[in-house]
C-alpha cells in the first residue's frame, strides 16, 4: 500500500523523524486556516500518488493569504497523469542549503536490507544511480542485527554527507530504519532529506510503501486504507475480499491462482486482445466468490467479453461451474463468458454446464482456445 | 531420483489440528508420503486420524525419527514455527503460509543460514514439493502428477505449477520431482537450489522453469544456467502485461520502477540458452518436443 506524501511525513513523525510542520487541507478555506497556523511562506502541495507533481503545477510557495487561496483553488481538482488533486498538504517552507537522498528497501537476491544514501538528492535516483553511481552509498544492513548509530555514522561519512549534517542524518537514519522495520515498510524513502542553512536536517518529502502482510500488527493503518483505492472497480473489489486490479481493455479476466491469472493477462495479449483486469479468485473459491469476481467484471463499461480460466487443483472445477451458474441466476452479466475448465473433477464441471451452454456461455478445451474465442468475441 | 525428499522422508505436520492442516496433512499421507506426526502446542497426547500429536518440534522427531516438517500456520506464527522445526532437528521444512510480512521472512532466513546452515525451507507461500509416486508434501493434488521422470519442474506460482504437470502428463511425460519455491519477496529455496539439485540428479534429464515479475531470480538463474547447467531448460514467465509498481497477487510479483520485467527475465534465460516459451501450453509442447528427442 503506497501511502501519499502528508501519510507518509505523518508515519515518520511517529518514529521521530523530523519533518516540516504541516497539516492536511481538502479545501481553499482549511489551506488558509493551516497556512495562517504553521505561519509563511509556506508550500502548497497536491497529494496525489504519483511523480512529477512540481512539472505538472502541484508544488506552488505561497508568502501570504492571497497567494495561498490562489494557488490552492488551481491544484485542488488539477488532473495530474490521470490522478485529479482532491487533498493538499500545507507546510512551513524550508530554506534549503543541501538536498541528500535516503532510503531502505528490501535487497531480494541478497535477502538483506538495503539503505541508499547520496549526497546528490532532489532528483530521481535512479538518474543519479544511471549517470553517477559513486555518488550513492549502499549499505548492505543483516535483518538479524539491524542498523546501529556506529554504523550510520560511518555511512554518513562514507556518503560523505556535509560535516555539520553527519551527526543528525545518522540518527535520522537510525530512526528511519527503525520506521522501515517495526513500522513493515516496503520502502521508507526521503528525497529530498535537507540540511538547512542554520544546521538541521529534516524530511522535505517522504515516500512510503506500507507491506499489507502485516496489517495484522498495525492497526493503525485503518486510516491510510480509507483513502487507499481511486479506481472504483478496485473499491468494489476490495469490499468483496477480492484480489483484483484494475487494467484499461476489454476482457475481463478471473482466474484461480495468482499465476495463473498473470498467465491469463498474457495469454489474451498475445492472441490480439487486451485484459480489462486482473483478478486471482484463489483456492477453494465457492458460488459466492465466483458471483462476486461476475458482478466486479459486470460494473466495468469496457467489458465486452469475459474469460474464466480455472485450473482446479484444491479447487474443484464441479465447484466452480457450480458457482459460475449461480452467479449467473443473481446476477445479469452484460457481456457473453467463454470458460475454460482443466484440472481437478474437470470432467464433471464440464458436464454441470454442459446444458446451459449457449452464445453467452461457452466452453473451449484449453487456455489459448478460449483466450481466442474470448478476443474474437470481445473485439465483435 | 528425486530431489530434496525421497520415499523414505518422515514428515510431521506443524498444525495438523488446524482445519488446512488436517486437510493437507491427510491428503499427504494418502498419497504415500511417511506422515509420521503433527505438531500442535497443548494438544500433546492426542492424535489426527490416527497421526500422533506432539506439543513441540522437539518431542514429535524424537519420537518419529521425521526430518522434514509441513508448516501450515497462520502468517503471525509462521515463523516462529519455521524457527521452532529448525531448532527441533528437522532439515528440510516446507512452509505454504501464505501473508507472511516480508520482514519476518527476512530475519528468519537469515537466522536460519547463520544458525542451521544444514536446513533447507522451501516457501513461504508455496505449493510445495511432489516427487510423484514417492512423497507429497504441500497442496498440490497428486493426480496430476505423473511419476518416472524425466523432467524436473521448479516454479514460483502454484497454478502454473499445476498446469505445467498437467501438460506434461497428458502427453505421457513423468516427472522426478516438482517443487513450487513459492511467489514471496523472501524464498527459502530460489531457483538456482533447484536447478543444481536437478542438474545432479540422474534421472532428471531436462527442466522446466517457470517464473515471474518481480525481483531477479530469474536472471541470476539465467548466469548459473549459462555456467553449470548442461540438461536442456525450457522457461515460461509470467506477467510480461503486468503494469509497473502493483503486487501481482503474489507478494513478490511486482516489477520496481524498471526492475523486474518479464522482458528482460525472458532475455536473460534466452542469452543462457534456455528454450523461452511465451506461455504455459507452449512451453509444455517445447518440453514434449525436448523429451522425446532425448
Amino acid at each position: 500500500m503506497d501511502l501519499f506524501e502528508y501519510q507518509g511525513k505523518q508515519y515518520f513523525a511517529r518514529f521521530g523523524i523530523a519533518v516540516s510542520p504541516g497539516d492536511v487541507a481538502d479545501t481553499v478555506e482549511e489551506a488558509v486556516s493551516v497556512a495562517e497556523r504553521v505561519g509563511y511562506p509556506v508550500v502548497v502541495k497536491a497529494q496525489v500518488k504519483v511523480g512529477g507533481r512540481g512539472k505538472a503545477g502541484g508544488v506552488k510557495l505561497a508568502h501570504d493569504l492571497e497567494e495561498v487561496r490562489l494557488h490552492a483553488g488551481n491544484i485542488l481538482g488539477l488532473d495530474i497523469k490521470g490522478h485529479v488533486v482532491r487533498r493538499l498538504w500545507i507546510e512551513r517552507s524550508s530554506d534549503i542549503a543541501q538536498e541528500y537522498y535516503a532510503s531502505f528497501t528490501l535487497d531480494r537476491p541478497n535477502k538483506t536490507h538495503l539503505g541508499m544514501l547520496s549526497a546528490q538528492g532532489g532528483v530521481e535516483i535512479e538518474v543519479v544511480a544511471e549517470e553517477n553511481p559513486d555518488a550513492i552509498a549502499f549499505l548492505s544492513i543483516d535483518p538479524v542485527r539491524g542498523l546501529d548509530l556506529a554504523t550510520a555514522r560511518r555511512w554518513v561519512h562514507e556518503a560523505q554527507l556535509d560535516e555539520v549534517a553527519r551527526e543528525q542524518a545518522a540518527e535520522l537514519l537510525v530512526k528511519l530504519y527503525d520506521c522501515y522495520t517495526t513500522g513493515d515498510c516496503d520502502l521508507a524513502e526521503i528525497n529530498p532529506l535537507i540540511l538547512t542553512p542554520d544546521g538541521t536536517v529534516h524530511a522535505l518529502d517522504a515516500k512510503v510503501t506500507l507491506d499489507e502482510n502485516a496489517s495484522f500488527r498495525h492497526p493503525e493503518w485503518e486510516e491510510f486504507r480509507a483513502t487507499e483505492t481511486e479506481d472504483p472497480r478496485e473499491k468494489m473489489a476490495k469490499e468483496k475480499g477480492l484480489n483484483y486490479i484494475g487494467l484499461d481493455g476489454t476482457v475481463g479476466i478471473i482466474a484461480n491462482g495468482a499465476g495463473l491469472a498473470m498467465s491469463t493477462l498474457d495469454v489474451v495479449n498475445q492472441v490480439g486482445g487486451s485484459a480489462a483486469n486482473f483478478l486471482d479468485i484463489g483456492g477453494g473459491a465457492n458460488a459466492d466468490v465466483m458471483a462476486a469476481a461476475l458482478e466486479v467484471i459486470n460494473a466495468d463499461p469496457k467489458v465486452t467479453a469475459i474469460f474464466v480460466n480455472i485450473f482446479g487443483g484444491i479447487t474443484r472445477v464441479d465447484e466452480v461451474a457450480r458457482g459460475v451458474l449461480e452467479a449467473l441466476s443473481r446476477v445479469d452479466i452484460a457481456a457473453p463468458i467463454v470458460v475454460r475448465l482443466d484440472g481437478t473433477n474437470a470432467v464433471e464441471g464440464r458436464e454441470i454446464l454442459a446444458p446451459h451452454l449457449s452464445d453467452r456461455l461457452i466452453t473451449e478445451p484449453t487456455m489459448l482456445d478460449a483466450a481466442r474465442r474470448a478476443v474474437s468475441l470481445a473485439n465483435a | 531420483m528425486s530431489i530434496f525428499v525421497d520415499e523414505n522422508t518422515k514428515v510431521i505436520v506443524q498444525g495438523l489440528t488446524g482445519g488446512q492442516g488436517k486437510f493437507h496433512g491427510l491428503r499427504n499421507r494418502d498419497y504415500g508420503t511417511k506422515v509420521v506426526g503433527g505438531v500442535t502446542p497443548g494438544k500433546g497426547g492426542s492424535d489426527v486420524d490416527g497421526i500422533p500429536v506432539f506439543d513441540s518440534v522437539k518431542e514429535a522427531v524424537a519420537a518419529t525419527g521425521a526430518t522434514a516438517s509441513f508448516v501450515v500456520v497462520p502468517p503471525k506464527f509462521a515463523s516462529a514455527a519455521i524457527l521452532e522445526a529448525a531448532a527441533g532437528g528437522i532439515t528440510f521444512i516446507v512452509c505454504i503460509t501464505e501473508g507472511i510480512p516480508a520482514h519476518d521472512e527476512a530475519v528468519t532466513y537469515n537466522r536460519l543460514v547463520e544458525e542451521y546452515p544444514d536446513v533447507r525451507l522451501l516457501g513461504p507461500n508455496c505449493p510445495g514439493i511432489i516427487s510423484p509416486g514417492k512423497c507429497n508434501i504441500g497442496i498440490t493434488s497428486g493426480d496430476i502428477a505423473l511419476a518416472g521422470g524425466p523432467v524436473g519442474i521448479v516454479s514460483r506460482s502454484g497454478t502454473l505449477t499445476y498446469q505445467a504437470l498437467h501438460e506434461l502428463s497428458q502427453q505421457g511425460i513423468g516427472q522426478t520431482t516438482c517443487v513450487g519455491i513459492g511467489g514471496d519477496p523472501v524464498p527459502g529455496t530460489n531457483f538456482i537450489d533447484c536447478l543444481a539439485a536437478f542438474e545432479a540428479d540422474p534421472e532428471t534429464r531436462a527442466v522446466m522453469m517457470i517464473g515471474e515479475i518481480g525481483g531477479s531470480e530469474e536472471e541470476r538463474a539465467a548466469e548459473w544456467i549459462k555456467l553449470h547447467m548442461t540438461k536442456p531448460v525450457v522457461s515460461y514467465i509470467a506477467g510480461v502485461t503486468a503494469p509497473a509498481g502493483r503486487k501481482m497477487g503474489h507478494a513478490g510479483a511486482i516489477i520496481s520502477g524498471s526492475k523486474g520485467t518479464a522482458q528482460a527475465k525472458m532475455d536473460a534465460l534466452a542469452a543462457a540458452g534456455v528454450h523461452v516459451c511465451l506461455n504455459p501450453t507452449e512451453a509444455g509442447q517445447k518440453m514434449v518436443e525436448i523429451v522425446q528427442a532425448l
